[in-house]
């Protein structure tokens, strides 16, 4: 445990001595959003409708932004190896690499959110669900991302494989996030898909670590 | 005891393999033709036409095989790889190898033939239906999985590697199905139904007998491929130089 949370803070302090990367992320989210309101037109009913599916499709690009880099500067300097030769059972350290990288990329998207849900006009109690689906939602992009940044370490174009591996597979949370927004701001009540969501959110903080970890034995043999 | 056991094992190496599969193959094309000209016969003459539909709801004979067919390969697919990875047999590896293109062709096919019988029934090529989207992601898992293993270039690191995905594939796709269910039957209220009329058995047998048809042409492809995959691996060895095939 107490090397899972060093792996933690050593992560983060390395994000703090390089923080273009998470800025470029957030931007992305930030420019991406902005740019269909142009693309669409400026009505507010129809931004409001598109909104949850738009963000949501936002933070799923943006989180797989900084996927590659999970493992690959650790995979480059041998730090990787150690890792695996360290009495600690590697699914921990996994894991705790995988809370910085949520920590990093997908809680600056959570918290940014409501401001880019404003330009689409949605309401504030629509806000609280869009925050809430993205917090339940962006670690779970973490996890299922962390096992395709592991399978593709060190590939040829692991960038565009990385995309073609994981984005069918972020599938469903894209579907009960989005549906979560889109629910509450139909009158339907959120609490279904946000039960979905943090269902698969547990079954995958479980059993995506030792995918991951299994796919970096692999890439490291 | 001990000599049964290795005799069970026999051809799960590619050198026992090789011929064996070199000849069952002939046999599934067989089959494969048997089964399709009864299947097309009963299918294009003998099954009634359509109260509802007409003539074209012909191709379901094609298009729900193909649909069957997509998935069966993607679990039979991912369950060579779980044996490929946790017995570290390469044999099984190659199977899933060999599999996945006609997975991936199978589920293209399902796609196709939905949009061609899509546009007479529905009056259009594509709806966002859960199970034509849940097929489009069939699609996409098969590209995945093979985008991955054409990108490795060490086989065996390549065959690890697709296993993963191809095990968290299989886990995915229930989860993936129900999501699509979901979303469909919360989003598009009044979604496309069809009327259930009481299938009659000429057409039920038709579909089976292409079912088959499809199972037997999947086998014998996939035999082929799995064949021409072994050469390949195989090709520093001596039984490969010494085939006849390879030294004419």
């Amino acid at each position: 445990m107490n090397a899972m949370g060093a792996i933690i803070r050593r992560d983060l302090l390395m994000v703090m001595r390089r923080k273009s990367e998470v800025l470029t992320a957030l931007f992305f989210f930030v420019i991406v959003s902005s740019l269909f309101p142009l693309g669409i037109g400026p009505e507010p009913a129809l931004l409001r409708k598109i909104a949850p599916g738009v963000l949501w499709v936002g933070a799923l690009l943006a989180s797989m932004l900084g996927l590659q880099r999970m493992f690959a500067a650790d995979h480059a300097d041998g730090t990787l190896e150690q890792m695996v030769i360290s009495p600690t059972p590697l699914v921990l350290l996994v894991f705790g690499k995988i809370v910085a990288h949520w920590l990093v990329s997908g809680l600056p998207l959570v918290l940014i959110a409501p401001v880019l849900g404003m330009q689409f006009d949605l309401d504030v109690s629509a806000l609280g669900v869009l925050m809430l689906a993205l917090l339940l939602g962006t670690p779970l992009l973490s996890l299922i991302g962390a096992i395709g940044a592991a399978l593709t370490l060190g590939v040829r174009g692991g960038g565009v494989l990385l995309s073609l591996l994981v984005l069918p597979l972020y599938i469903p949370a894209l579907i009960f996030g989005a549906g979560a927004v889109q629910a509450h701001i139909s009158g339907l009540g959120a609490d279904g898909h946000l039960s979905l969501l943090a269902a698969i959110l547990a079954l995958a903080a479980f059993f995506a670590p030792w995918a991951a970890t299994a796919a970096l034995r692999i890439a490291l043999e | 005891m001990s000599n049964r056991l290795i005799n069970w094992f026999r051809f799960s190496s590619p050198h026992n393999f090789y011929p064996l599969a070199g000849k069952m193959i002939p046999v599934f094309w067989m089959l494969t033709a048997l089964f399709g000209v009864a299947g097309l016969w009963m299918g294009f003459f003998v099954a009634p036409t359509d109260a509802q539909q007409g003539e074209g709801y012909r191709i379901i004979f094609i298009h729900v095989p193909a649909s069957w067919m997509s998935m069966v390969i993607y679990m039979a697919m991912a369950a060579w790889a779980a044996v490929g990875l946790s017995l570290n047999a390469r044999l099984s590896s190659m199977m899933a190898q060999a599999l996945a293109p006609t997975g991936a062709l199978m589920a293209f096919l399902s796609l196709w033939t939905g949009a061609f019988w899509g546009k007479p029934m529905w009056g259009t090529w594509w709806v966002w239906d859960a199970r034509i989207t849940s097929e489009l992601i069939l699609f996409f898992l098969y590209l995945g999985f093979m985008a991955l293993q054409a990108s490795i270039d060490d086989p065996r690191r390549a065959d690890k590697a697709g296993a993963v995905l191809a095990l968290v594939g299989a886990v995915n796709v229930p989860i993936i199905y129900y999501s699509v269910v979901w979303w469909n039957t919360l989003h598009q209220g009044s979604s496309i139904n069809l009327t259930k009329s009481s299938m009659a058995v000429t057409m039920m047998w038709g579909m089976l007998l292409m079912a088959l048809c499809l199972w037997m042409y999947s086998i014998a492809v996939a035999l082929t491929r799995v064949r021409a995959i072994i050469l390949e691996r195989e090709a520093h060895t001596d039984w490969v130089k010494q085939l006849k095939e390879i030294k004419a």
